[in-house]
């Protein structure tokens, strides 16, 4: 800037600034408010005392949340279904890949694999159809059943795909002279440079996982099988049930009852993993989505 | 045969990915003839009795069936308008953050909700609404009755579609933001030596400039109008407010997983495949047609 910023520009500035910080402000309060709740003693949390920090400072309902033997057997299930069914999909973008990112003349049925695995990307069966699907291939109440039927995420197969046919061709030439075969140019080649793709695909990949609730209801015969997310859905929608029916004083009283710090101490632990690599890895986040989303 | 034996890796390579989206994808498609069955699990598609359309008119036929598809398009169609606007003014506010450390944090303030899962956010949303929480403490603190948020259909259809802004927002931001950077600077220099201020720059450099990706958000956002936010309305709702925001999805899985009318519920799934496969391919073939846009 080699001219001073005119009076209106700086107080635009100025407002620009506060009314940006304010969103973000109106952003975070609801966490805070939520650990607040957690951190508080449960007469206060009750009462409805607490609003944005804790009134009656106590740790108690994360000391009992360490004997929840509910909590750490669903943080279990979810520990192993993020690790396995992050390799299981990472494995299966890896390998459809490559083949469908060969170009027409080295894989004579390239389109015809890319329209079939296309068209599962707009047209589906829904819920019930799956559900049934589900049933029958005998996976229920297993952790497969977490796993198998979004096991090959076509979206994420396809931002793979991209990045492969960036790769220099010439590379795998030579690669093709010097007698390599296509595994081991997948293995040797391929699955070295593209780290930093993987990387942010998996990254989207254990997210999801960790996210996901919905199958867990769905799939899961047993409540001891459930993983994290889905033991909390359970915990929210016993409120929802019974708020609907219910007078105001009624409202009161059930909130009493249902040890509201130690529901938010273990709503606060299903979004404490995300929170704490967030900030370091968010980098990676935003490139993962803008990679997808938007190409010329 | 010398081609098949080259290729034959390839295909080899793609077996997993094929055989899981048979099983996975393909099966709840063909699957879906249980919309035109008496559908018995234990009989199964073979066996089931076959009635043509009459699952078909008698969901259409139930009260509630109008009401529902209401819901969803109103919602969803909130939702849509409201996930272009508010993502562009915060980009264009950002824009004119000179400090990147500032932009940068605030970005990742507004992107963090993205990540977390509806479980967490649904039960962040029932304590921030609740009787006795932080939003009626404003409402007694104007001297107002504090009022039942999630018991209300119209308070409660608002929160749906402000919660679902809240957590998505960060994601067309980001996309919007990275076209604005990718505006040619000179421009912005040219105008500047014209004598035009910041607000004309925006107003002729900056909107026409992301002109392409607005439209192209918002083609590609009409293939959702039948998806009014599945995962996020089961874990916040309750059957007092099913008459202002049950949708075709929740009420989908009502039918299906509770009523076990599975041939009524595989067929209004049916009817939102169709549609929903109809207006995706037409906005695909319009994103292509004007903006060259392609998934592979």
């Amino acid at each position: 800037m080699l001219h001073k910023p005119s009076l209106s520009r700086r107080m635009f500035i100025v407002l620009n600034t506060l009314l940006l910080t304010l969103i973000t402000v109106l952003g975070i309060v609801p966490f805070v408010h939520l650990l607040s709740i957690s951190l508080s003693s449960n007469t206060a949390a009750m009462a409805g005392e607490v609003k944005l920090w804790p009134v009656g400072f106590s740790i108690d309902a994360y000391m009992f949340l360490g004997e929840k033997v509910e909590f750490f057997r669903s943080l279990w299930v979810s520990i192993e279904r993020v690790v396995l069914g992050t390799a299981v999909n990472m494995f299966l973008v890896f390998i459809t890949a490559f083949p469908l990112a060969r170009p027409n003349s080295q894989f004579k049925y390239r389109t015809v694999y890319v329209w079939f695995f296309a068209i599962t990307m707009f047209f589906g069966g829904g819920l019930i159809p799956t559900y049934i699907v589900v049933k029958n291939t005998g996976i229920m109440d297993s952790i497969w059943a977490l796993i198998l039927p979004g096991a090959l995420n076509v979206w994420n197969m396809v931002l793979m795909l991209n990045f492969f046919r960036s790769i220099p061709r010439e590379l795998d030439e030579a690669a093709t002279i010097d007698g390599a075969g296509y595994w081991r140019i997948l293995w040797q080649i391929y699955l070295p440079v593209s780290l930093p793709s993987i990387a942010t695909i998996g990254l989207f990949t254990i997210v999801g996982h960790w996210n996901a609730w919905f199958d867990g209801i769905l799939y899961m015969n047993s409540p001891d099988k459930y993983p994290l997310q889905t033991y909390l859905s359970t915990l929210i929608t016993a409120i929802n049930s019974q708020m609907s029916s219910m007078s105001p004083e009624q409202l009161k009283s059930m909130e009493n009852l249902s040890e509201k710090t130690l529901r938010t101490a273990q709503i606060f632990m299903g979004a404490l993993p995300i929170m704490l690599v967030y900030p370091f890895l968010q980098k990676y986040f935003v490139k993962g989505m803008t990679v997808g989303s938007v190409k010329e | 045969m010398k081609l098949l034996r080259k290729e034959f890796p390839l295909h080899l390579m793609l077996l997993p990915g094929v055989i899981l989206t048979v099983i996975y994808a393909y099966g709840p498609m063909a699957g879906l003839v249980m919309a035109f069955q008496q559908f018995e699990p234990l009989s199964g598609f073979f066996k089931s009795e076959w009635v043509g359309f009459d699952n078909f008119t008698y969901v259409f036929n139930l009260p509630d069936f109008n009401q529902v598809l209401w819901n969803t398009i109103v919602i969803s169609l909130f939702k849509m308008v409201l996930f272009l606007v508010v993502p562009l003014i915060l980009a264009l506010l950002l824009n004119e953050v000179t400090r990147r450390w500032f932009s940068r944090f605030i970005q990742s303030a507004i992107f963090l909700p993205f990540f977390l899962s509806w479980t967490v956010l649904g039960g962040v949303v029932i304590e921030l609404f609740s009787m006795d929480g932080p939003v009626n403490g404003i409402v007694k603190s104007l001297g107002s009755e504090p009022i039942m948020f999630m018991l209300n259909n119209d308070w409660f259809r608002g929160i749906i579609i402000g919660s679902d802004v809240w957590k998505g927002m960060g994601y067309n931001m980001i996309v919007m933001l990275a076209a604005i950077t990718g505006i040619n600077a000179t421009l912005y220099e040219a105008a500047e030596v014209d004598g035009a201020g910041k607000w004309k720059q925006m107003v002729h450099i900056t909107l026409p400039g992301i002109a392409p990706i607005i439209i192209l958000l918002s083609v590609l956002s009409l293939g959702n109008v039948l998806n009014a936010g599945f995962e996020q309305i089961l874990i916040m709702y309750n059957p007092t407010v099913y008459e202002g925001a049950d949708v075709i999805d929740t009420f989908v899985y009502r039918l299906g997983m509770f009523s076990q009318q599975f041939g009524p519920a595989a067929a209004v799934g049916l009817f939102k495949s169709v549609i929903s496969l109809g207006l995706v391919s037409i906005t695909y073939y319009a994103a292509y047609k004007y903006n060259n846009y392609r998934i592979f």
